[in-house]
């Protein structure tokens, strides 16, 4: 597969059409242009323009101490904003030298991978709705909207959630948000089960999905694709496996594992990754019993933010919150990277310190930027309406395509 | 197979690049080396098709400015065996006279857009590159904004200066 880019055609007499595909089409579920080349409803090429929403998240960054650059990692992939929180709160904690409890952990690993679930349901429900079945979807979204409420348990927001803080969480779970989670551990199964049924085997789906878009292991590695699009490709490679953070080691949990790349098997990994997400969770939730219930945060004073209370009645406390406030606190020369594996694969967080109060440089390796740059090149020759089912099973989100 | 250590993997870059490869760091157990600009196409491929080695996977490329150097632009490889679970960071510093350096796109597909996304923050410019043209920012933008000439804010304002903040 080459990947130079085929200019469109500008010959008054050429046979071909242009179709603008985006900014703002509804099939392409984000704000992203591709223009391009149809002979009839073949592609013949096609050529991407991205950054509509570029915010300079990474110019911004070099102006905001550690703990205010979470809300900018939440406007990455805003369909499961927690994990990009997590991974920024590990870089710098890999940074600090802070080791977390393991509460906080299995606290993460829950949070995480309820994110990862909904990121799953949103993909692979427009899928189905892309292939012409809005009945999935539109069943599946019920249950987003439980993970959501989970997170506004636990944090107060929905979407752009900020949960967490360097060196754990902010708060505690409650009483609710452990039965929110319980609750949708055990309702959320017979709902994928029957989602499966509508999709795994059905004759329309599969024509539409199988076969088409298929990437060979050599090509998504050269193109440094990650996450279930690589898996699907065939290359057992996640993060959560190969470099356990957050005491990932200690769970149970296999990687799916796909065969041609296509996207019939991209559903099928998502699919199958939804469930282990669940075993995660279950087993989290056991893990969580064992360990002390008060614990929700590292004992870092210098790094973490000491609660209101405290600050208003203890001077130490107003002491460090004034220093983390004003970016008074020590931090090493290093540089570090640091990655998770996000839902659409591979967030690493390259961040280079000079003991200043911000990065001195941060960069974000985006899965969905690095993902979609196939998407022109490998479009050629595809039909128009399997080019549109190819570019939602690539789930490209685009906060984290533009950063 | 088990991760390669440093030494070994230094050793084997040493061994093959002697005088161009020197090693600046190895925070958090990331081997960081320094490559000398004219062999950095020799040492991607060498780390790639060694049969010891595999860096396959190219996880991250981009740049960083550093304005008091004599070479201010670091370009910034992260390469990661994925059969052994090794990863290297690779670094290649260029002065503002001579922003080129050689393409990585030839031995990555991958390489494309990142490159196109390092051209388009920090100007450098990829020899052989099948498309340098701006990314993220428009096309008739003029700077490189990530350079740190380049300021956020507007610079006149007075409420927001760095030493405040202890910068």
């Amino acid at each position: 597969m080459q990947n130079h880019p085929v200019y469109i055609d500008t010959d008054p007499q050429s046979e071909y059409s242009t179709l603008n595909l985006g900014p703002t089409h509804p099939a392409t579920h984000g704000v992203f242009q591709n223009v391009l080349q149809l002979d009839g409803e073949r592609i013949v090429s096609g050529v991407s323009t991205i950054g509509y929403i570029h915010r300079a998240f990474e110019k911004i960054a070099e102006h905001r101490p550690f703990y205010q650059i979470t809300p900018l990692t939440d406007r990455l992939n805003y369909c499961s904003s927690p994990i990009n929180n997590m991974g920024w709160h590990m870089t710098v904690e890999k940074l600090l030298n802070i080791t977390t409890p393991k509460r906080v952990d299995y606290m993460r690993i829950i949070i995480m991978e309820l994110a990862r679930i909904a990121d799953h349901i949103i993909c692979n429900g427009v899928l189905g709705v892309d292939t012409g079945a809005f009945t999935g979807f539109l069943y599946m979204m019920e249950y987003r909207e439980e993970i959501y409420e989970i997170y506004e348990e636990i944090c107060g927001s929905r979407l752009t959630t900020n949960i967490g803080r360097i060196g754990g969480f902010e708060r505690n779970f409650n009483q609710i948000a452990f039965d929110k989670i319980r609750k949708f551990v055990k309702k959320f199964p017979p709902v994928l089960k029957e989602f499966e049924a509508l999709f795994n085997r059905n004759r329309i789906f599969v024509d539409r999905t199988r076969g088409v878009a298929a990437v060979s292991a050599e090509d998504a590695l050269s193109y440094s694709w990650s996450g279930p699009l690589l898996r699907a490709a065939g290359v057992d490679y996640d993060v959560r496996a190969m470099e356990p953070y957050s005491s990932y080691d200690e769970f149970d949990f296999e990687v799916p594992v796909g065969e041609n790349g296509d996207v019939y098997n991209r559903f099928l990994v998502r699919n199958e990754e939804m469930w282990q997400s669940l075993r995660l969770i279950e087993q989290a939730l056991d893990k969580i019993e064992k360990e002390p219930s008060d614990i929700f945060h590292a004992d870092v004073p210098a790094f973490y933010l000491p609660p209101k209370e405290e600050v208003y009645n203890n001077m130490e406390a107003l002491i460090y919150h004034f220093k983390i406030v004003m970016g008074e606190v020590e931090t090493p020369t290093a540089e570090v990277y640091h990655s998770v594996e996000g839902a659409n694969g591979e967030l690493g967080f390259y961040l280079v310190n000079d003991g200043g109060r911000s990065p001195y440089r941060l960069h974000f390796r985006r899965p969905s930027f690095i993902n979609y740059q196939m998407y022109a090149p490998m479009s050629r020759g595809m039909l128009l309406s399997d080019a549109i089912i190819n570019m939602s099973s690539l789930n490209v989100i685009a906060g984290e395509l533009d950063a | 197979m088990g991760k390669i250590a440093n030494e070994e993997l230094l050793k084997r870059l040493d061994e093959n690049f002697a005088g161009k490869v020197t090693q600046t760091g190895a925070d958090f157990g990331l081997l960081t080396v320094e490559i000398d600009p004219s062999v950095i196409t020799e040492v991607l491929t060498f780390l790639k098709t060694d049969a010891a080695l595999k860096f396959i996977f190219l996880t991250d490329l981009t740049a960083i400015h550093y304005p008091e150097l004599e070479k201010p632009i670091g370009v910034i490889y992260h390469l990661h065996s994925l059969t052994t679970n090794t990863r290297i960071r690779l670094k290649v510093f260029l002065s503002l006279d001579n922003l080129h350096i050689p393409t990585a796109s030839t031995i990555w597909d991958g390489a494309n857009w990142m490159e196109r996304e390092t051209y388009d923050f920090f100007g450098v410019i990829f020899d052989g590159h099948p498309d340098l043209r701006r990314i993220l920012n428009v096309d008739d933008m003029t700077v490189f904004p990530m350079r740190k000439e380049y300021p956020l804010e507007d610079p006149n304002r007075v409420d927001k200066k760095d030493y405040f903040f202890g910068r």
